[in-house]
Order: structure tokens, then C-alpha cells, then sequence
């Protein structure tokens, strides 16, 4: 599970190097994910236009992050591919997220 | 990612067979086998991206649920027709709760409340296929469903 992490300014941003978040993988992503946000603060935003494939289970462990961030930090989306927009949409989960159409600058270019 | 997952293409051209572990890990190479193959490759992306958020879904439930207390194989048969793929899917596992499926009702949304970290799965399964069937034969458990892989979502 390759998640790489940038900071910009006060934001976090975190780009998810794969191309899929499922069952196989869910609980991996969510630990590597607390891991890396436990010691910041301020805003994190998950990139996720390298993910082509996401199940019930990856977007299960996408809203526990945010849950684990706690009611003072958002967790923030960006670069949804078509798949995964879908899931987000029919679970009206793209209510709960603020969700970006690209990644952060420089964040394309990172890595 | 390679995957050495053979697929049979018999018995019939337009159809696949693939036989897999009931673990999460098997579910992601094996559906990674089948939508490689050159029949799955020919779908619209879209209908192949759902066919396969559908297939992973149903795949999952039978790896966390019926083999939740013994292990076992999951048979998966796929039929390409003109008006989709037609999905069968078979496992020995424990039966459905009373014998039949889950309803799959999306749990209500509140962004400042509790919110759901599962029960998505039968959710997306009814509102992605279509002929949804489910009957325990035996000691065998035989999902089946249709996927429309022509067309774009409805929703």
C-alpha cells in the first residue's frame, strides 16, 4: 500500500500510489494512513487519480480515516476517477467529502 | 501485477470459468485474471469498471460471511451475451440468513453524525445488476445476476 505524503503550507497531501483500494488491501490503507496524518494537524488532502479501482470496503476505510481525523479536520478528495466517482456518488458519499477535481499543484509532478 | 490465475475459456467461446480460494487476495488476482482477458477487455469502460465493482462486492460478501467459520473455493462463470454479462457464481459456504438475500437498504447519511464504514456492498449490488437471483442447492450457495456492460448507469 503506497501512500506518499507532501506538505503544502498547512495542508497535508497524500497521494495513494496504486491502482486499487479494496478488500485485500482496506485495513493496510487505513493503519498507513493514520500513521502519517497522526502527527500533523490542519487540513489532508487524499489524492486519488492514480486509483482506478475502489470497493465497499476501500470506501469504508476512506470514511474511517476521516472519522479518525476527528471532528476538527476534514478529510479532502481529489482526482476521482470514473469508477470510483461512481461508488462515492450512488453511496452519497460525495455529500460527506469535499471533493476536488485535481490534486493540489505540484502534486501531479511529486513522487 | 502478474497474475498466473488461469481462466478457462471453455465450455463455450463468450464464456469464462475461473475457480479461486475463498480469501481477499484471491478475490483481487482473480478478478484481476478476468477482466485482463481479451473478452472482458472489449467492454466499454464503463460497463466493464461496474461489472467488476459488482463481481468484487458479491465476491467479498461469500469470502466474509459464508466462509466466515470454514474455508472453501468460489466458482466464478461469466457469459458475454448481446444484452451483457451474465454472472453465476457458486460457493460452499454457510447459507444466506433465512435463506435468502440481504435487502441492502443504504444507511442514512449525516455528515455530522455517525456515519457508516460498511454495508455498502448488497447496496451497490441491487442497484448496479439487474435478475438477481440467489437459491442454496445442496450444500452450495448459487448467486446469479446480469450486469448490463452496453449501456452507461442509469442513475
Amino acid at each position: 500500500m503506497e501512500l506518499l505524503a507532501e506538505r503544502q503550507g498547512d495542508m497535508l497531501v497524500v497521494r495513494a500510489a496504486q491502482d486499487r483500494i479494496d478488500a485485500a488491501g482496506a485495513i493496510q490503507f487505513k493503519d498507513r494512513m493514520r500513521e502519517i496524518t497522526r502527527d500533523s494537524t490542519g487540513r489532508v488532502v487524499l489524492d486519488l487519480s492514480q486509483v482506478q479501482f475502489l470497493d465497499s470496503s476501500g470506501l469504508g476505510a476512506v470514511v474511517a480515516v476521516m472519522k479518525a481525523l476527528g471532528p476538527e479536520r476534514r478529510l479532502e478528495l481529489s482526482g476521482l476517477t470514473p469508477t470510483v466517482q461512481k461508488v462515492f456518488r450512488l453511496t452519497r458519499m460525495d455529500s460527506v467529502f469535499l471533493i476536488h477535481a485535481e490534486a493540489p499543484d505540484g502534486l501531479r509532478d511529486a513522487g | 501485477m502478474g497474475c498466473a490465475m488461469p481462466v478457462d475459456l471453455s465450455p463455450a467461446e463468450g464464456t469464462l470459468r475461473l475457480t479461486i480460494p475463498g480469501d481477499p487476495v484471491a478475490v483481487r488476482e482473480g478478478l484481476q485474471a478476468l477482466f485482463g482477458t481479451l473478452l472482458l477487455r472489449s467492454l466499454p469502460e464503463e460497463g466493464r469498471g461496474t461489472a467488476e465493482l459488482v463481481l468484487a462486492e458479491a465476491l467479498n460478501n461469500i469470502v466474509e460471511h459464508a466462509y466466515a467459520r470454514h474455508s472453501g473455493e468460489i466458482e466464478v462463470t461469466l457469459a458475454l451475451d448481446p444484452q451483457g454479462l451474465v454472472c453465476r457464481i457458486a460457493d460452499t459456504g454457510l447459507p444466506m440468513p433465512e435463506g435468502k438475500l440481504p435487502g441492502g437498504e443504504l444507511a442514512p447519511i449525516d455528515p455530522t453524525g455517525d456515519l457508516p464504514e460498511g454495508g455498502f456492498g448488497w447496496f451497490l449490488i441491487r442497484s448496479l445488476s439487474q435478475d438477481l437471483d440467489y437459491r442454496r442447492e445442496g450444500m452450495r450457495n448459487l448467486l446469479s445476476f446480469r450486469l448490463d456492460t452496453k449501456q452507461s448507469d442509469p442513475r
